[in-house]
């Protein structure tokens, strides 16, 4: 319990400490008091109202499990299932395993920094869950599990925190949404999530977000790579909210360890989001690569990414591409630190509107200019994610397909 | 058929095509010579609409319809269709894709990459890292999807590598139902009569003569259509003596 009492007294201390970057955003005006709600078994699910269903199915959730190799669901403060269908993959709420399993310790908040800011001390000091999902050493994840975040009370602030650790020689695959029931107008959601991926393991992490109007978001997470280890981090948010700023960290802490962060953005009007990662490159054969989509509707979009090479031998790619639709405005950051010789990096940035020519072109073989349009925004929005299995592959192309009509 | 009457162009303030006057009659393919910056690329962007064009004076006429202000997409429903000298990258947007945006009606994009030797870049995005012969056949595969009426070509031989020059002549000529293999199989007059595509094609090397069967060449010398002649002498004269020259020569005699 002397950790514990340690890590609240820094809390304490950080709990009025605004963020690094972003906006401030008054906890006060929210509440965190918890809301009960029933545990729902497989059939509870599937019942759920048609409307909810297709909010979960926007960020990723899929009541009915198939095709998914476990479920976290957590709506409010409360889970509300949780299940591993998977030999060697295990799901646990956050609360649960740090009563009962020491191993946590090892990994809670050994990443993130207690007191980094008021974010991470209200996730601390008013803890109300998240998930712990580990693949075992060696196992493979067939199947993605699905983790969701629902916000379902108006005008609640949302305490998580997530460890996700891929044992030496495993790979999982995660799929997590964030959503709002579609009565909720305003809250607030603080996310920690700490990522250990070890020897030769591989970890695809899928996030997508799908928000509320007044919604302010600050997920913060950090995760470290080993030897021959790969991290892959994509991130789609599409729809609108008040407030989200995020930047995630990445160490490659042993040789040939990877780390690839792909976004994917479409700002609305009214929308303020700063978002980037940062990887820092400490072992030779690192390769480290950060890209991002970014489309403003009217939006305020802060694009950052930030890569540090300590050791020669290393590889690091950053590209950030903007598209300016209907006014708005995006910000592009790219930032390359080389502290030694024999750093292999670079970084592109483009930000514009459509090219006149390109629009032109389509419409040369027969397509009006809002097909057009329509055509490149989605082409723009079509990343190659290399190492994404097929299926999340299809199912960020059918979260783009169905915003789709949204961003015209 | 096409037709063109007193046709005046200008980009921003230069005038750049004067007094154009051309028909192109349904079965015929013209060949468009001209120095560099005569002004062949924007006649053949002007046809196809493109805004920064812009006709200050008469007509383009294409199938009975006045299609002057019309914007690009109709003229390309209308059946106009153009192989780019140098198109965009449309990142995102596989070629594979495109190919069925430009066909009307699905279409097996395989069986037509396999006509321009163009299987292997099928999921690679359109234009993406091209070279200039991989964009004349990439050209080529969608004006295949789209299968237009009158096709407009700006130098579909440049860059074509040795291998597979004869492969896009050949593609361009059944495009254009121009081919000298057809010609054979069929009664010629059969043939002649079931032709109905319209092509204008510009050339610096006449290498299309080779495969395609062209009815006239035209060179557009300083904005202006000075000469109609048959291609393959109007190609002599500029190789002997130069578009000045040639120009000079043919409007004395006309």
């Amino acid at each position: 319990m002397y950790i514990d009492d340690q890590l609240r007294e820094r809390a304490k201390k950080a709990i009025e400490k605004k963020g690094a970057i972003g906006p401030d955003v008054n906890l006060h005006e929210f509440d965190d008091a918890p809301v009960s709600h029933p545990y729902m078994a497989d059939e509870d699910l599937c019942a759920m109202p048609g409307e909810e269903q297709k909010q979960l199915i926007m960020a990723g959730l899929d009541v009915t499990k198939k095709e998914r190799g476990g479920t976290y669901f957590q709506k409010d403060t409360e889970v509300i299932h949780c299940h591993s269908q998977q030999d060697g993959i295990e799901v646990i709420p956050i609360r649960k395993a740090l009563e009962h399993h020491d191993w946590i310790r090892d990994y809670y908040w050994k990443l993130a920094a207690v007191d980094a800011d008021k974010y991470t001390a209200a996730a601390e000091l008013g803890l109300h869950d998240g998930y712990v999902i580990r693949s075992l050493p060696g196992s493979k994840s067939i199947y993605p599990i699905q983790a969701c975040l629902y916000l379902d009370k108006d005008g609640i602030q949302q305490n998580v925190h997530n460890i996700i650790i891929a044992e030496e020689d495993s790979e999982l695959h995660i799929i997590t949404g964030c959503a709002t029931s579609p009565h909720l107008k305003r809250g607030v959601h603080v996310g920690i999530s700490e990522f250990y991926v070890k020897k030769n393991a591989k970890l695809t992490f899928t996030m997508i977000h799908n928000w509320a109007e007044d919604m302010m978001v600050r997920p913060r997470s950090v995760a470290q790579v080993e030897e021959g280890g790969l991290f892959l981090n994509n991130y789609i948010c599409m729809k609108p909210v008040r407030s989200l700023q995020m930047y995630p960290t990445t160490h490659l802490i042993g040789k040939d360890a990877v780390a690839r962060f792909y976004s994917i953005i479409v700002g609305s009007p009214g929308s303020e989001y700063d978002v980037g990662g940062r990887i820092f490159l400490k072992h030779p054969g690192n390769r480290a690569e950060i890209v991002s989509r970014v489309i403003s509707n009217g939006g305020n979009i802060i694009a950052r990414g930030h890569l540090i090479g300590e050791v020669p031998d290393i590889k690091a790619h950053l590209e950030c591409r903007g598209l300016l639709l209907n006014g708005g405005f995006i910000h592009a950051i790219p930032e390359l630190e080389a502290h030694v010789d024999g750093v292999e990096m670079s970084h592109e940035a483009a930000v514009g509107k459509i090219a006149p020519e390109e629009i032109a072109y389509l419409m040369s073989r027969g397509l009006t200019e809002d097909e057009a349009t329509s055509t490149i925004v989605r082409g723009f929005l079509n990343v190659d994610i290399p190492g994404l299995p097929p299926q999340l592959k299809a199912e960020i192309d059918r979260v783009i397909e169905e915003s789709d009509k949204d961003v015209m | 058929m096409l037709q063109i009457e007193d046709l005046q162009v200008k980009i921003g303030d230069k005038e750049i095509l004067k007094h154009i006057d051309l028909e192109i009659h349904p079965g015929e393919t013209h060949i468009l010579f001209g120095p560099n910056g005569s002004g062949k690329t924007s006649l053949l962007m002007t046809i196809m609409g493109y805004p920064q064009y812009k006709i200050t004076a008469g007509k383009i006429i294409f199938k009975g319809e006045d299609i002057t202000d019309l914007p690009i997409d109709e003229r390309a429903q209308l059946g106009i269709g153009m192989s780019f000298q140098r198109p965009p990258t449309i990142n995102g947007l596989k070629t594979r894709q495109m190919v069925q945006l430009c066909a009307k009606d699905e279409v097996d994009e395989e069986t037509l990459a396999k006509k321009v030797n163009f299987e292997g870049f099928l999921d690679r995005d359109v234009n993406a890292g091209f070279s200039g012969g991989e964009i004349k056949r990439s050209e080529l595969l969608q004006l295949l999807a789209q299968n237009p009426d009158l096709m407009l070509f700006d130098e579909p031989e440049s860059g074509v590598d040795m291998e597979n020059i004869s492969l896009v002549g050949k593609t361009i000529a059944s495009l254009l139902q121009k081919g000298f293999l057809d010609a054979e199989t069929k009664p010629k007059i059969q043939t002649k009569r079931d032709r109905t595509k319209m092509g204008l094609i510009i050339t610096h090397t006449g290498f299309i003569l080779d495969y395609v069967a062209a009815d006239k060449g035209q060179v557009l010398y300083d904005g202006m259509l000075s000469c109609v002649s048959n291609p393959h002498e109007i190609l002599n004269c500029v190789g002997e003596s130069g578009y000045e020259e040639c120009v000079r020569c043919i409007s004395t005699i006309n």
